[in-house]
């Protein structure tokens, strides 16, 4: 019998999804757990203007970084661009609109937009005028606290080790890091992932990203870059 | 930036001296991610890293690489026994909540009240604050490992930062390559000095008004 759940299906498949102008959401740290086959389809898609919410920018070559290189990107928000000096040089050009959030917050943020909280309280750079510009103070036991929106996005990519059918997925190591907010945070959800088995052969306590968050499960060819480090 | 080697590994073997068993432990890039070396075997921690390991290890050898398993910045590191991983917002909790005990960073300016600035050059190098703003916050403990003077040989560390805050008042320990200051309620304290540099000298290189412990160490090593 077909199994009525199943999300496996190919890179050209999911494609579609991805069109100019749009919100896209992506998962990885340093370009460690950024999905490399679906970042390398937008690329060749020729999507461009598109609004980034991610970690970092990676690396010119690494990750996402690669779309950001190639001038796709018109706005990102992130906490980090400094292993892009690319992304660096397209915001002194006025090419790329960033905003910054500080690390735990962007993702705190993130996982907000996907657990249906409009926002967080942060009293992360209360005080910093970078970091508080144009956000709502609210008091709270009589503390001041940032008023953080949430982050959502049309799509969301991620990488994941192995997913079975439904999308339950399972990640490897540090490359986890933000991809199981990014995974909730998509209004579509795309995982690319290095294994994918049956229906009940993950064990329930180890999935770590319910499936019920994920649309559409892709297999990986693997990295197509290399690392800063090699 | 601007140090060799060896002076390097001495503010790192400074900062390890900081290092209790039982802490859990963040290592920004740079100077600091030296510190492990100048751990003694005995002292057992857990380094934390922002992208979601508890319990990091030492870099691998050379071609035990492993691509999904790498530190902050994007190098291979390794898994220590007890060590676990978690998400990144996990990550960050532990930063928040107050569970970092230390927390040793570098700087481009640290002033003399603890405020510190080291996440953007206006106009000129602005990479984001990464993690820095919550881990300068929130760690139990900040120390900063920096060259005394920038490149133009002004000083770094001041009576008040012209570059903008990563965070105000959360530097607790500052240790360049000439001296080591504490900064307290009373003030910044200078109370240690690396051979052959004299008061003399620190005076001269640092902006900030400070005042000199009456026991002042001269680091042996």
């Amino acid at each position: 019998m077909e199994n009525p759940f199943n999300k496996v299906t190919t890179l050209d498949q999911v494609l579609d999804f991805f069109h100019d102008g749009m919100t896209l959401m992506f998962g990885g740290f340093g370009g460690v757990g950024s999905p490399p086959g679906l970042i390398g389809g937008i690329l060749e898609k020729k999507v461009k203007h598109l609004k980034l919410i991610g970690n970092d920018t990676g690396f010119p070559d690494i990750g996402i970084g690669k779309l950001v290189s190639n001038g796709r990107v018109d706005n990102v928000i992130a906490s980090h661009i400094g292993s892009n000096p690319i992304a660096g040089r397209l915001m002194h050009e006025g090419k790329l609109d960033v905003e910054f959030s500080p690390q735990g917050i962007l993702v705190e943020r993130i996982r907000a937009g996907g657990v249906g909280l409009p926002g967080i309280l942060s009293d992360i750079g209360t005080d910093n005028e970078i970091v508080a510009k144009d956000k709502p103070l609210v008091e709270l036991n009589g503390k001041k606290y940032l008023v953080e929106t949430a982050l959502t996005a049309e799509v969301s990519i991620v990488y994941a080790k192995k997913a079975d059918e439904y999308g339950n997925l399972i990640y490897d190591k540090s490359a986890r890091n933000t991809n199981p907010l990014v995974a909730m945070a998509g209004k579509i959800t795309i995982a690319e992932v290095e294994e994918i088995v049956s229906l009940g052969s993950l064990s329930p306590e180890e999935i770590i990203t319910p499936g019920v968050f994920v649309d559409y499960v892709i297999p990986s060819k693997g990295v197509n870059w290399k690392w800063a480090w090699e | 930036m601007g140090l060799g080697i060896e002076t390097r590994h001495r503010l790192a073997k400074r900062a390890a001296e900081e290092i209790k068993t039982g802490m859990v432990v963040n290592l920004g890039i740079g100077i600091p991610s030296l510190v492990p070396n100048h751990l003694p075997e005995d002292i057992k921690v857990m380094f934390h890293a922002e992208n979601g390991i508890v319990g990091m290890g030492p870099s691998p050898n050379s071609g035990d690489e492993d691509e999904n398993l790498c530190n902050a910045g994007g190098f291979p590191v390794t898994l220590n026994s007890g060590g676990s991983y978690c998400d990144s917002s996990i990550a960050f909790g532990i930063i928040r909540s107050g569970r970092i005990d230390l927390t040793i960073l570098g700087s481009l300016q640290v002033s003399q009240s603890g405020d510190l600035a080291n996440w953007i050059v206006p106009g000129k190098k602005v990479p984001g604050m990464g993690g820095a703003m919550e881990l300068a916050q929130k760690a139990k403990k900040v120390i900063v490992l920096m060259n005394h003077c920038d490149k133009n040989g002004s000083p770094k560390i001041v009576e008040k930062c012209t570059l903008p805050l990563t965070s105000s008042g959360t530097v607790n320990m500052i240790v360049t390559e000439l001296a080591v200051f504490q900064v307290t309620e009373a003030g910044l304290i200078l109370t240690e000095i690396f051979p052959p540099f004299e008061l003399e000298t620190v005076r001269s290189k640092t902006e900030a008004v400070f005042q000199v412990s009456k026991n002042i160490r001269r680091i042996a090593y």
